[in-house]
């Protein structure tokens, strides 16, 4: 295959004497469902953070789909088809579940109207398809502030996804959610994935979770990626064992 | 029918009909739906979580323009005036919006606040181009054309101002319900969140702030035709934090809560100078920190039975 | 410009700036410890001018010596900011400091409206001015000039001492050092066993005093007419957003830095004078919005 879909070149960050990104040198392809796992403080969520703009490297290059996107800002990423999701869900909280994603879908137009209400102004298909698919439709006029966090978490996604992008990265897609119902919710998200033929990234702690979903795993340590390969290859991973799970 | 559309049918009844009982009141209607629209503008701003302690710069900046070219042209039409404040408010909000509304919170506040005595005081001071402290005067311009004597200028003035009020209070609703207006409150929120869907805070807020502006000048040309009068007063610090309390006052979830909140304003400041030796500020004061803890998101919340944000109420349908 | 006139300049400025700090003292004190900007401070300022007034003219009308001003001044501070600040503060400050901070602004704002009225009422509109106690005290020649002492010496006294005295008071006595824990963090002071509730009070009588102080010692100078407290808090603003909020130290530089400029512009660019202290603050704004002595960023995007 062509281009890789995201492509990192010995990228670069400290804060200090803390080293949170170690020329880390990294490839997606298409289609991949790539698991990223580390102890907090390795790196993860900086490395998503400067992938989508919010931090600037202090080296190294990273290329979406072919093009140089390392100084840009998060907006002109998200528009280029590179999405995230939060750790913590990101809501509009004085917003309803519908309005939320309706407003990411307004972004995804890229035009700020004056006058058509955001219900009129946004495909109706698109939003109901979106909360079709992770399971928020009868939730629809909830405010978005009043849903359960497994919920919350759903919408947080379903706002990622209404952008309909190219790599969903998803940061923790179930951390705050009860052991029970993270299954279910995995589950859903990578129903809704494959409906639209995303690729994507999902940090995670949680091991089953990992080896049940993903295709490929890398392990964080302290700024670098330590492991590379399948799951049942990482996981069996001497240092991975010892850093990550902790064993 | 909903309770503000009969607040809003209220009002306007009010004052229309009003001045065949009360002649002289005239004037305090006039200024009362002046202030109102200028707080409709603040109010804006407010859905977007950011408050300016200093919109009279627009109030009293569209206020000269208007006075220097009813000066330099009496002929020019009051129709045309207005539509100059409105302009020249908007102008310099995008020129002052451009780079203001980069600042959130605090310093957002203080900045407006600081450009708008930089305006007062060198309209105090540069008295031969501006009158000074005592400002400028300026007679009455022709009104659609016709020239009028007092009496017959101030019914057409606020026939004017009323129709005026309500086409802006529509059209700001409109705008809120909009995806910038939408996206506006969404940045009060969750800024982060509505860069990362693709769509520019600043772009949001610097058409709000440009709307905002648009209407504190329309309000100043209003000011100043009604008056015959503009003084650097009018963008004094205090004033600015006028428009702002009848803002919250009134409430900003619906646009009627501009005009009740300015009305209550104008109301007490007459009842106080008529019968409390003229103490309006204590009054007013005393109702604000009333509503604050009875009615915290203004008088016009209280005829909305939910959540009273301008969101779009569209029915779902089963 | 003549050397004289650059001595007067800076002894103007000086002087000026001595009152500008005493009150940008207490607004970015009560900002530090509860995250308000308290827009009813500069009527704290008017009202020790008035206090200051009425009691100074008492003493004059039973014959007292003006030297007695010395304690009256700092007695009609106290007096002000006991009674005011701390009516001000348990009526109204603790019952908002959980709530939006767009509504806070706008309950300190009525208090400020309802001060204004309130002056009015008691005082009157007409000006008030003794100033006794700058004649009593007399004049100074400094190169060439002569000064009043009371500008010279007496105000930047007042506000070294001030200076000195508060940053002591934060530094090394208990109710300081638990004043300082709070403006770092509020729960965990509470968590530490610091009667917070107190802690505020405590604060914004105190903040209120240095504001009334400002107010009864400017009494003497200027005339004391309705208003001078809503311009006296806009010049505060100033004061505390050059310097930076909560920043004690930062105040006096930002104080002196304004009243030097002030001055400066009064002798050489006189069009400018009124002008200064808001172009300063725009500047600062613009380019370092967290204040020229802040560590902490802003919030600009």
């Amino acid at each position: 295959m062509s281009t890789p879909l995201l492509q990192t070149t010995d990228l670069q960050l400290a804060f200090g004497a803390v080293v949170v990104a170690d020329h880390i040198n990294f490839s997606l392809a298409r289609g991949e469902r790539l698991a990223v796992i580390g102890q907090n403080g390795a790196g993860k969520t900086t490395f998503i953070n400067i992938c989508t703009g919010l931090i600037r490297p202090q080296g190294g290059s990273v290329h979406f789909d072919g093009e140089d996107v390392t100084r840009l800002s998060p907006r002109v990423i998200a528009s280029r088809g590179m999405v995230r999701s939060f750790q913590l869900p990101q809501l509009f909280s004085e917003h309803t579940v519908r309005d939320c994603v309706r407003l990411a879908a307004a972004g995804k137009s890229g035009r700020l109207g004056l006058w058509t209400p955001l219900a009129q102004a946004v495909s109706k298909d698109a939003v109901d398809s979106v909360l079709e698919m992770v399971g928020l439709a009868a939730r629809g006029d909830a405010l978005s502030a009043a849903l359960p966090e497994g919920q919350r978490k759903l919408l947080d996604i379903a706002m990622a996804l209404v952008l309909e992008p190219k790599l969903l990265i998803l940061d923790e897609p179930t951390s705050g959610v009860s052991t029970d119902e993270k299954h279910g919710l995995m589950a859903t998200i990578m129903r809704a994935l494959d409906a639209q033929k995303v690729t994507a990234i999902f940090v995670e702690h949680d091991v089953d979770i990992v080896s049940q979903y993903a295709t490929r795993v890398a392990a964080w340590i302290a700024g670098r990626i330590a492991a590379d390969g399948t799951p049942e290859q990482v996981l069996a991973d001497l240092e991975v064992r010892k850093n990550v799970i902790g064993e | 029918m909903t309770k503000p559309k009969i607040a809003v049918i209220a009002l306007v009844l009010l004052a229309l009909l009003l001045p065949l009982a009360l002649p002289w009141i005239k004037t305090p209607l006039i200024l009362g739906t002046a202030f109102g629209i200028a707080a409709l503008g603040i109010s804006i701003l407010i859905v977007s979580g950011q408050i300016s302690f200093g919109h009279a710069l627009f109030v009293c900046g569209s206020g000269y323009a208007v006075a220097f070219a009813a000066r330099q042209w009496p002929d020019l039409d009051s129709v045309l005036l207005l539509a100059l404040g409105a302009g020249v408010g908007a102008l310099l909000g995008v020129v002052v919006g451009s780079f203001v509304v980069r600042y959130r919170g605090i310093f957002f506040g203080m900045l407006n606040l600081a450009l708008s005595m930089v305006l007062f005081a060198a309209l105090g001071k540069f008295f031969t181009l501006t009158g000074g402290t005592d400002g400028l005067r300026l007679e009455r311009s022709p009104f659609f054309g016709l020239t009028m004597a007092r009496d017959q200028y101030e019914s057409v003035l606020l026939v004017t101002c009323v129709v005026l009020a309500l086409l802006l209070g529509w059209l700001v609703q409109r705008y809120l319900r909009s995806v910038a207006g939408q996206a506006l409150a969404a940045l009060k929120s969750n800024e982060t969140r509505l860069e990362y869907v693709g769509i520019s805070a600043y772009q949001t807020l610097w058409i709000g702030y440009i709307m905002s502006a648009a209407l504190c000048g329309l309000s100043g040309a209003m000011f100043a035709i009604a008056q015959g009068l503009v003084t650097p007063e009018m963008g004094y610090w205090v004033r600015s934090g006028e428009i702002v309390f009848v803002a919250i006052l009134g409430g900003v979830g619906h646009p009627v809560g501009a005009f009740i909140g300015a009305g209550i304003f104008e109301f007490v400041k007459l009842f106080a100078a008529a019968y409390l030796t003229g103490a309006w500020q204590m009054v007013l004061g005393f109702v604000l920190i009333g509503m604050v803890f009875l009615a915290p998101r203004g008088v016009s919340a209280l005829l909305e039975p939910r959540s009273s944000l301008p969101i779009d109420n569209e029915q779902e349908r089963p | 410009m003549p050397q004289e006139l650059y001595a007067l300049a800076v002894l103007d400025g000086l002087s000026y700036a001595a009152l500008l700090f005493l009150v940008a003292l207490g607004m970015t004190l009560v900002f530090g410890v509860m995250n308000i900007i308290n827009m009813a401070h500069g009527s704290f300022y008017a009202l020790g001018g008035y206090m200051a007034a009425t009691l100074g003219g008492w003493a004059v009308a039973q014959g007292a010596s003006p030297a007695w001003s010395l304690l009256i001044l700092p007695l009609a501070a106290v007096i002000v900011g006991c009674l005011f600040g701390g009516l001000m503060e348990t009526a109204l400050m603790r019952r908002i400091y959980d709530k939006d901070p767009i509504l806070q602004l706008l309950v300190t704002f009525s208090a400020f409206m309802i001060f204004e009225d309130f002056q009015r009422l008691v005082w009157g509109t007409q000006p008030y001015f003794v100033s006794d106690i700058v004649n009593y005290l007399g004049t100074t020649d400094v190169f060439g000039i002569t000064y009043t002492r009371y500008q010279l010496l007496l105000l930047p006294s007042v506000a070294l001492v001030v200076f000195v005295a508060l940053r002591s008071f934060l530094k090394y006595s208990s109710v300081g050092r638990q004043i300082v824990a709070v403006s770092h963090n509020r729960e965990v002071s509470t968590a530490m066993g610091i009667n917070v509730r107190r802690i505020s009070l405590v604060t914004f009588v105190v903040a209120s005093i240095l504001g009334a102080l400002a107010g009864a010692l400017a009494s003497p100078t200027v005339s004391w007419v309705p208003g001078i407290g809503a311009e006296m808090i806009v010049l505060s603003f100033a004061v505390v957003a050059t310097a930076g909020l909560g920043q004690i130290e930062g105040a006096l530089v930002a104080a002196i830095l304004i009243g030097l400029a002030r001055s400066f512009s009064v002798y050489m660019l006189p069009e400018l004078e009124v002008l200064v202290p808001y172009l300063i603050m725009v500047l600062v704004l613009l380019f370092r919005p967290q204040g020229l002595f802040s560590v902490a960023k802003a919030r600009r995007v």
